[in-house]
């Protein structure tokens, strides 16, 4: 079992051994961009078809289904058709700026792919502050977003290019303290060591995972409503919003650059899913202890797979949110919960220590309390808050 | 001088260069951002992981963003700014930033410091700055964390204002 | 509690996702090229021209009077009269048209021609396969793709046809009364009698109110 679970790292082992000493740090590093590239390239193109045949049946159609049985070719097609259209470039846009925005954001979102372990061993690039770096260059995706709206020269783009910026700053705040909670935790920001720390099972059959402690829990909650946000994807969708500003900071662009865009957007949504993975769910962990013999990168895509799907549900379900709906969220909800969450993290610490008797009962109780009273509060104020009044008109009656 | 170090250093020396001389505001603020960058990339070549991501994540995704808003909130940003970029006096400034690095370099290179072998660095773990940001170096922690409140509360009242002058 | 409404929501959802693979009521899409619904009586598309019995160039309705052309509110509709008369379906010479264009990329689909037609000649179809690969000359409608029997209008309108036949009918019956007096008239005394014979009942005051002072007259 361990060689089926070791076969991507002594495949490339054993590719590496053929080339002399000196450039065998490139090839490797060559080979796990390569395979990066056509694992998230595949999944980008299983991810939109899932996508549209899912958003079709939840609104009772039946989505793709011409190209391929069961519409399976659509991203073929799609491909096809966006490297053939012509590449439109508005009279009056900033030609440089406009060209590089592309490439400005997939270098960032695929570099931030490179710090995921994706199974034991399975990590391209193990830093011992792989967290930090993650968020680093996913700040750096901002600067892309604000090339692609200011460039184009276009009313919609700058809106969009706005609103993108105003919301990713927001969304980072409660991101980033939400994985504080688990830093605090592990005791280390090396995404490697994140994972082994939840490589355990308590009593002997339940995982590890930090999602199943009460601090885990709220932390997990609070990280994707925020990934959401930080990926713009629905109901955070607001820099694209179609049916106000047209497709945000993308308006301007056509053919290969905005399959690019695309192309990005998903790969961050991808990386930040595999950052929940890693951070609350186990990385490449299995479930059970029977079931420890699977290869541990097939329990990584797993969990990858099933947070797309849920993200897509998601999208399925609510509606977009009004941007004053959205900054009263992030920073009237979600941060005051993710600053109590490492108060409550930090509880869950300390209480290790406690030795009386049921003692991890009265530690679970404690830390669940401390993190439920907050949210029904929060919750209780927010419904208190929506009182409709008569509505009155100005002619009518 | 290793290559690397080389690249690094020839590309935020001309990104620098270029954040001063472009007509377009933005264009010298996308430089500025290419030269946070290049520094972060030569803190991370000395070895010194969590400088030079916090560079990337305060400079490139805070500071950065914020110098870009303001341009966008307060002028025209797609018209060429009037300000020349060399000034008629550049000839004074040359010869002011020629003597100041001079007696810079004249200090440095007099100075016993560079006498020493560098001592070997230990692994600098996340987990040792944060302990000397508690104990060792509290009080300037505290300090900028009272200012940066202080700003943001004087932020706050000045946006009250306009709401009440309304 | 706070969430609630979105649990629900995505159980709804989540219900909609099975419930479209499970139960056939649900997917209402029909899928085009394969079935095609029979678009309703009164949908529209373009305008085309009726043409009586089977031979399309003979038995055009159409005089070229180019009232459409000029009500045409787009000035999609482009006509040139004939230099030669031709018996209609009443009998009657008239000219025809010997060009009639309708460019449909510009036509609006607003009936209006069919609306001002005296004639009963233009009527407004329901074939909207039309896309072509040619976009300027597949797009402009000659008289011969434009001319289609009346048997396809009474299928694609069949309450409309039946009123335009019935009118066209008393009309005929009324214009061979009338050229059956006048025959009578010019070949001897006016025969006042011979007009109530022709069978249609609800035509016949007319003919006779019509017929009868043309002769006083003479």
């Amino acid at each position: 079992m361990d060689q089926i679970d070791q076969i991507f790292v002594s495949l490339k082992h054993w590719a590496v051994h053929f080339f002399p000493a000196v450039v065998q740090p490139l090839v490797s590093a060559g080979l796990s961009i390569a395979a990066l590239i056509a694992t998230f390239g595949s999944i980008f193109a299983i991810t939109t078809w899932v996508e549209r045949k899912a958003l079709g049946r939840i609104q009772n159609r039946l989505g793709p289904n011409r190209v391929g049985p069961f519409g399976l070719l659509q991203p073929l097609a799609d491909a096809i058709k966006m490297l053939t259209k012509e590449d439109i470039v508005p009279v009056s846009a900033d030609r440089v700026v406009h060209y590089l925005a592309p490439f400005a954001l997939i270098i960032p979102v695929s570099l931030a792919l490179a710090v995921i372990p994706y199974g034991r061993n399975m990590a391209p690039v193990d830093l011992d502050a792989g967290v930090l770096f993650f968020f680093a260059v996913g700040a750096a995706a901002e600067v892309a977003v604000f090339m692609a709206g200011w460039s184009s020269r276009n009313k919609y783009s700058i809106l969009g290019a706005m609103r993108a910026i105003a919301q990713m700053i927001s969304y980072e705040l409660p991101l980033v303290l939400s994985t504080i909670s688990v830093v605090m935790i592990v005791g280390s920001l090396s995404l490697v060591k994140i994972v082994e720390a939840q490589n355990h099972f308590v009593l002997g059959f339940l995982p590890g995972w930090h999602v199943l402690t009460p601090w885990g829990f709220a932390g997990f909650v609070l990280f994707m409503i925020a990934a959401a946000a930080e990926s713009n994807r629905a109901p955070f969708d607001l820099p694209e919003a179609e049916s106000e500003i047209i497709a945000g900071y993308l308006t301007e662009y056509s053919g290969f650059k905005y399959a690019l865009f695309f192309l990005g957007e998903y790969w961050g949504m991808f990386a930040v899913s595999g950052l929940a993975v890693t951070l609350f769910l186990g990385g490449w962990t299995a479930p059970f202890p029977f079931l420890v013999w699977v290869p541990s990168f097939v329990w990584f895509f797993a969990k990858l797979g099933a947070l797309i799907v849920l993200f897509i549900w998601i999208r399925g379900t609510l509606p977009r949110l009004r941007i004053d709906q959205l900054m009263s969220f992030a920073w009237k909800f979600l941060l005051p919960m993710s600053l109590i969450n490492i108060v409550v993290a930090a509880v869950w610490h300390f209480a290790a220590g406690w030795s009386f008797p049921l003692a991890s009962l009265w530690r679970w109780v404690l830390c669940a309390a401390l993190v439920a009273i907050p949210y029904l509060s929060f919750g209780r104020a927010m419904a208190g808050r929506r009182r409709f009044p008569k509505r009155v008109y100005q002619y009518a009656t | 001088m290793s290559p690397v170090f080389a690249i690094l250093a020839a590309m935020t020396l001309a990104s620098a260069i270029a954040a001063m001389s472009f007509r377009k505001l933005v264009h010298s603020a996308l430089s500025m951002i290419l030269t946070f960058s290049g520094l972060a990339s030569i803190y991370l070549h000395l070895n010194a992981q969590f400088v030079g991501l916090v560079q990337v994540l305060v400079y490139v995704g805070a500071v950065a963003i914020l110098v870009v808003f303001a341009i966008l909130l307060t002028r025209d940003s797609t018209r060429d700014s009037s300000v020349r970029s060399l000034a008629k006096s550049w000839l004074t400034g040359l010869l002011v930033a020629g003597a100041v690095f001079g007696t810079l370099a004249a200090a440095i290179l007099g100075s016993r410091a560079l006498d020493r072998a560098a001592p070997q660095a230990a692994e600098i773990t996340v987990k040792k700055i944060g302990e000397q940001l508690m104990t060792r170096y509290v009080i300037p922690l505290e300090v900028v964390a009272l200012l940066l409140t202080a700003a943001m509360i004087g932020a706050v009242i000045i946006a009250m204002r306009e709401k009440e002058g309304k | 509690m706070l969430g609630t409404g979105i649990i629900k929501g995505m159980v709804e959802t989540a219900r909609n996702f099975v419930g479209s693979y499970t139960d056939e009521a649900r997917l209402t899409t029909s899928e085009y090229p394969e079935e095609k619904l029979s678009p309703k009586e009164n949908a529209r598309t373009f305008p085309f021209l009726v043409f009586d019995t089977t031979d399309s160039a003979a038995g055009l309705r159409c005089v070229a009077c180019q009232i459409c052309e000029k009500e045409c509110p787009p000035k999609c509709i482009y006509i040139e009269k004939s230099k030669t008369k031709k018996p209609d379906y009443t009998g009657k010479p008239q000219l025809f048209p010997a060009v009639f264009d309708i460019d449909i990329s510009v036509c609006m689909s607003c009936q209006i021609c069919v609306e001002v037609c005296p004639f009963d000649a233009i009527k407004m179809d329901q074939a909207f396969e039309l896309s072509t690969s040619d976009r300027f000359g597949g797009l402009l409608l000659h008289k011969e793709d434009l001319a289609k029997p009346n048997d396809y209008y009474i299928s694609i309108h069949p309450s409309e046809a039946r009123e335009v036949d019935e009118r066209l009918a008393a009309e005929k019956v009324k214009a061979e009364a009338k050229a059956k007096a006048e025959a009578a008239g010019s070949a001897s005394e006016p025969k006042p009698a011979i007009a109530p014979t022709t069978k249609p009942a609800p035509a016949q005051p007319q003919t006779g109110a019509s017929a009868t002072p043309a002769p006083a007259t003479t």
